[in-house]
């Protein structure tokens, strides 16, 4: 088949570029400028799909974003998208694409039988039936209706295209480019604003492309592409076709989405497949249209039963026609213009026109073609199943109560127009509260919420004379704030028939006898009857109706259903519409890509990577690298076959026997300076920090004003009025906030100035009893003997010329010390580490090595330092000073911090010295006990010990103080471990703490 | 996202800073003797305002100044921001 249903001329495709495409496994042709609906509808392929619920076969309903049943799986350059509509996919060369909700074809599905049993499957079905009993939902119920339902597949692959974010500020961001965006956009323009203006599809113009009027001795259409034409040129203005601004939030920030690949076989090198844009706008001027409603009939789901605008855009647009013995089914004038296009080109159709006498300019022109008008009439069913064959049409009264004798007329597409729904969903998410319109039946925006005005048919202003007027003047006004100039803009004339009235009649009764399915939501299958049941059961809230039916909730979110289930409603409950209220608003306007919204920030993108000045060292020296905050650190240096353990292992002792370095340059830095920053110190740490002397180091621990310790490290006295503070890797920015916040906010009178110098020193750690003579050697020039630097002392002194800060500090309880040089010296210092403690048989060693030697001594550190626990858990009340207040030391007053069996650090060593105990395990004292076992504390680290050669572990422990001596047993659900294990103290290693002090 | 007004830098995106609760709070002083309700009052009990709220935000990825924010905790409407040192009106 060849494209039977295109004309032979006429439309917008590029006739000279054809393309081959593929749907269900057949193949097609269609034009450059086609949308996979329109290719299809041109090959006279009308069954596209099966319903969500019942499985019922379905066709094309609209031309674009509204469509609720041509959803697609897309099959692209090896990678597939689901949830596509066939209406907004542009069509490309070798383009593949598959119905879905059918098994095992979309001619013959097995889920059809739903619709034959769909007596038992109404409104709250799912809620009523697969309720009990409750071990079947996981079994049976939850895959049965995952297989059932769903709207085509994720891929499970990585997605290899790009996604990017970009942010943009503009005077007038203009949703939406019919004609009252391009007035809108032109006025602006012309006044110098900077202007951004959006269209969701491919071609600018909206309903200029379909109409048949005249602006300034111009087609619609022509007028459209002078206007885009001359804007492009503006540099002040951006314009951007298949653009979705699909969301308004806060403070006048709109979210767009930028399909920049998807007409487009594969995305070209280095361009994104979608673009997602954050524009805050001063102004915003909504001219989002209206999207065409149907009425609701008997199996009006049937596939060529479609929107009557939808018909005229295919061809007009697409030269398609969507059938060759058209029925336009309406209430208005608009179903007129459809058949005044189809007559043109050669097609005979019939209308039947709800109303009784309407005249106007259209009708005449089509009563002067010759159409075949029916007044009074209504088509009470389309007939056919996977395509309409024909339809049973019936006079009606004059209260649209009582149908005439029921007649069948043949037909092959039933086009149908409803009136016009202005679309405010922009509108509405901006908080702007919505009124009801009675002329047109329809919401429209109220009261602007934000910085938003709604104009031409998004407004219910169908009159292109006035919305170009309105839209005009109002761009130049909101411009003319803005930028102080006042251009004036020529309006032009504007030719366009008048309407008539429509007529407020929105779904034919049932014919006695008859119980025709009607549907008023057809991507879900909600059926007037299944609002009726909803309504009967008591459900009242618009809100409740639509989720007990699922109206409006499918991905098309009720675009062409919403207004006639309130109508509905309405009807039923004796409420004026307006009463019933609408649902809310939610963005997005339209599905959006979760690769647009994740942008760039996936995989080790989704945050930075921070490296030592030492990292290119560690890669050449077998580094295996571990994640810490968003630094990556050596966690041991692998030789030859080792594993983590025994590398580790053989990395601390080395520090315990001989000397390591370690690369602590990732420890948080902070330059506290100024007068008062003693005092400063002094507020928040425990401690005491008056008398510290010019080239000591003092640990100090920091706490939460809730009485928990927020962080802990030491803090140097550099000179009279500057201190070099440390913090951990992970709390390093928190605690600059929380200086902050005290001195900006707390204590504004302390002159006292902080700033992070976290990647202006390199650090590395000299740990082990040979350290000092390394050190020696390092600084010839500099007096590091114990005396001359004692334990917590510091120097200045030159390392082969480059000045460095020696910091006599210890984590791994070995005699040790910090030397800092400035980052860019952080390589050379390390390497002549390396080389001159070769003789003392240094080696490197990482976190895991680092946590090993910290563990055996009893150091606490970030998994004890948990957000849980206070000075006294952590073995540190000796550092809590009695005399002088700090931050938080009231909240240790109370009584639970202050009970005689608090929790407190132990140590932990299993009773068999060989098994290691899981992080995370509790400790309880019988195992054997019933769930839940009571827990009497955690494991929060462990090592294996290597200076006793056996696994150790800290725990915070219940009444831990009391607990040393005692057995308890370590359990482990997640391992499945039970473990039985003695409590000793947390000072496993050199207890007295007399090796820094060598 | 919010579009706030730096008092120091201008008008920035919500991202660029981190919220800080409530700015009508007031430290107890140092080294004062204080009832545990009262310190309660101010380590923890908040009210959850519905309307008009002077709070805090850092702009923590621009000056890294703490500032006062006057905002409707409903609408999310700012009506005026504040320097840590002014006095708010
Ligand atoms: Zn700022």
């Amino acid at each position: 088949m060849t494209q039977a249903f295109r004309i032979e001329n006429g439309g917008l495709i590029n006739r000279d570029k054809k393309f081959s495409f593929k749907f269900n496994g057949k193949t097609y042709l269609g034009y450059e400028g086609d949308t996979l609906a329109s290719a299809l509808l041109a090959n006279g392929v009308h069954l596209v799909g099966r319903s969500f619920k019942y499985h019922r076969p379905r066709g094309f309903f609209g031309a674009g974003v509204d469509e609720p049943y041509a959803v697609v799986q897309l099959y692209r350059n090896g990678e597939t998208e689901p949830n596509i509509k066939a209406t907004e996919q542009e069509l490309f060369e070798g383009l593949e694409a598959k119905s879905v909700n059918c098994w095992p074809s979309v001619n013959f599905d097995i889920g059809a039988i739903n619709n034959f049993l769909r007596i038992f499957l109404p409104a709250g079905f799912y809620y009523k039936t697969f309720m009990w009993p409750k071990s079947f939902w996981y079994r049976i119920y939850e895959p049965f209706i995952r297989k059932a339902a769903g709207l085509g597949v994720a891929s499970t692959k990585h997605d290899k295209e790009r996604y990017e974010h970009k942010y943009e500020y503009c005077d007038l961001l203009i949703a939406g480019s019919g004609p009252s965006g391009l007035a809108g956009a032109y006025a602006a323009a012309k006044n110098g604003a900077k202007v951004f203006l959006a269209e969701d599809k491919p071609r600018f113009g909206g309903s200029l492309l379909t109409s048949d009027v005249n602006i300034g001795n111009q087609s619609g259409k022509d007028w459209a592409e002078g206007i885009i034409a001359e804007l492009k040129t503006m540099p002040n203005v951006v314009v951007k076709n298949r653009s979705q601004i699909f969301g308004y939030y806060d403070h006048n920030m709109l979210v767009m989405s930028e399909k920049v690949s998807d007409h487009l076989p594969s995305t070209k090198k280095y361009h994104p497949n979608k673009r997602l844009w954050y524009i805050r706008a001063k102004e915003v001027l909504i001219s989002s249209g209206s999207i065409e409603r149907p009425i609701v009939f008997g199996n009006n789901d049937t596939p060529g039963v479609m929107l009557s605008s939808a018909a005229k855009e295919y061809l007009k647009v697409y030269g398609v026609l969507v059938g060759r013995k058209p029925l336009v089914f309406t209430n208005n004038d608009s179903g007129y213009e459809t058949a005044i296009e189809f007559k043109k080109h050669g097609v005979d159709p019939i209308i039947l026109d709800t109303r009784k006498n309407p005249e106007s300019e259209i009708i005449d022109e089509a009563k002067n073609l010759g159409i075949n008008i029916k007044n009074s009439y209504v088509v009470v069913a389309a007939q056919g199943y996977k395509k309409v064959k024909s339809a049973d049409i019936a006079s009606i009264s004059r209260d649209k109560k009582q149908l005439g004798k029921i007649e069948n007329l043949k037909c092959d597409c039933i086009c149908v127009s409803g009136f016009w729904t202005p679309t405010i969903h922009l509108a509405s998410q901006s908080g702007n509260k919505t009124k009801f319109k009675e002329e047109i039946d329809a919401f429209v925006p109220g009261q602007s919420k934000q910085n938003e005005i709604t104009l031409g048919a998004a407004n219910g202003v169908f009159s292109l004379d006035e919305t170009l007027k309105t839209s005009f003047k109002a761009a130049s006004e909101l411009s003319k704030k803005i930028t102080k100039k006042d251009n004036e803009v020529v309006i032009p004339n504007v030719v366009e028939k008048k309407s008539s009235q429509h007529d407020k009649f929105w779904c034919v009764p049932l014919p006695k006898g008859k119980n025709y399915k009607r549907f008023l939501d057809f991507q879900n299958d909600v059926a007037v009857s299944d609002v009726e049941i909803a309504l009967r059961e008591g459900y009242r809230s618009i809100e409740h109706v639509k989720r007990y039916t699922t109206l409006g909730m499918a991905t098309d979110q009720g675009k062409t259903s919403n207004l006639n289930g309130l109508q509905l409603v309405s009807d039923i409950e004796n409420k004026v519409v307006p009463a019933v209220g609408h649902t809310t608003f939610r963005p997005p306007y339209t599905p959006v890509s979760i690769g647009a919204i994740v942008g760039r920030e996936v995989g080790k993108h989704s945050k930075p990577t921070r490296k030592s000045p030492m990292h290119e060292w560690h890669e050449k020296n077998n580094a295996v690298f571990v994640d810490a905050g968003i630094w990556l650190r050596p966690r041991y240096y692998k030789k030859g076959n080792e594993n983590l353990f025994e590398a580790s292992k053989r990395e601390a002792k080395n520090v315990r026997t001989n000397v390591g370095v370690c690369d602590v340059t990732t420890l948080g830095k902070i330059d506290v300076k100024g007068p008062d920053a003693a005092e400063l110190l002094n507020r928040v740490y425990t401690n005491a920090w008056l008398k510290l002397p010019v080239g000591k180091a003092r640990y100090g621990v920091m706490l939460r004003e809730d009485g928990i310790v927020m962080d802990d490290g030491t803090t140097t006295r550099i000179s009279e009025n500057h201190y070099h503070m440390t913090t951990t890797t992970a709390q390093a920015a928190n605690v600059l906030s929380h200086l902050e916040y005290y001195l900006q906010l707390v204590w504004p009178e302390l002159n006292v100035n902080v700033v992070s110098t976290t990647e202006q020193w390199a650090g590395a750690a000299i740990a082990g009893p040979k350290s000092r003579d390394l050190l020696q050697k390092l600084f010839p020039n500099s007096d590091v003997s114990n005396e001359g630097l004692p334990f917590m002392g510091f120097m200045e002194g030159y390392l082969f010329g480059v000045k460095a800060r020696i910091f006599r500090i210890s984590f791994s309880g070995e005699l040790a010390y910090e030397v800092n040089v400035e980052s860019d010296y952080g390589n050379f210092m390390w390497e002549k580490i390396m080389e001159v403690g070769e003789e003392f048989n240094i080696q490197p060693y990482g976190t895991e090595a680092l946590s090993t030697l910290r563990i055996e001594m009893g150091h606490v550190a970030g998994s004890e330092l948990d957000g849980r626990t206070i000075p006294f858990d952590n073995a540190l009340e000796g550092l809590v000073s009695k005399k002088k207040d700090f931050i938080g030391k009231r909240s240790l007053q109370r009584s639970a911090f202050t009970a005689q069996d608090r929790q407190r650090i132990v140590g932990v060593v299993p009773l068999d010295k060989q098994t290691s105990i899981p992080e995370g395990s509790h400790l309880v004292k019988d195992d054997k006990a019933p769930l839940p076992n009571p827990k009497l504390g955690h494991i929060s680290a462990s090592c294996w010990s290597v200076e006793y050669d056996n696994p150790f572990s800290l725990a915070i422990l219940k009444d831990g103080k009391k607990m040393i001596g005692q057995k308890l047993f370590a359990m482990s659900p997640l391992k499945n471990k039970v473990i039985p294990v003695e409590i000793v103290s947390s000072h496993y290693v050199d207890p007295k703490g007399e090796r820094v002090r060598s | 996202m919010l579009y706030i007004n730096c008092p120091h830098c201008g008008m920035r995106s919500q991202n660029e800073f981190s919220y800080g609760g409530d700015a009508s709070v007031k430290r107890p002083e140092l080294n004062k003797e204080i009832s545990d309700q009262e310190w309660d009052n101010f380590v923890y009990n908040r009210k959850s305002l519905r309307g008009k709220h002077l709070e805090l935000w850092q702009h923590i990825s621009g000056c890294r100044q703490w500032i006062k924010v006057e905002r409707d905790t409903a609408t999310h409407e700012i009506f005026r921001t504040f320097k840590a040192d002014e006095e708010v009106a």
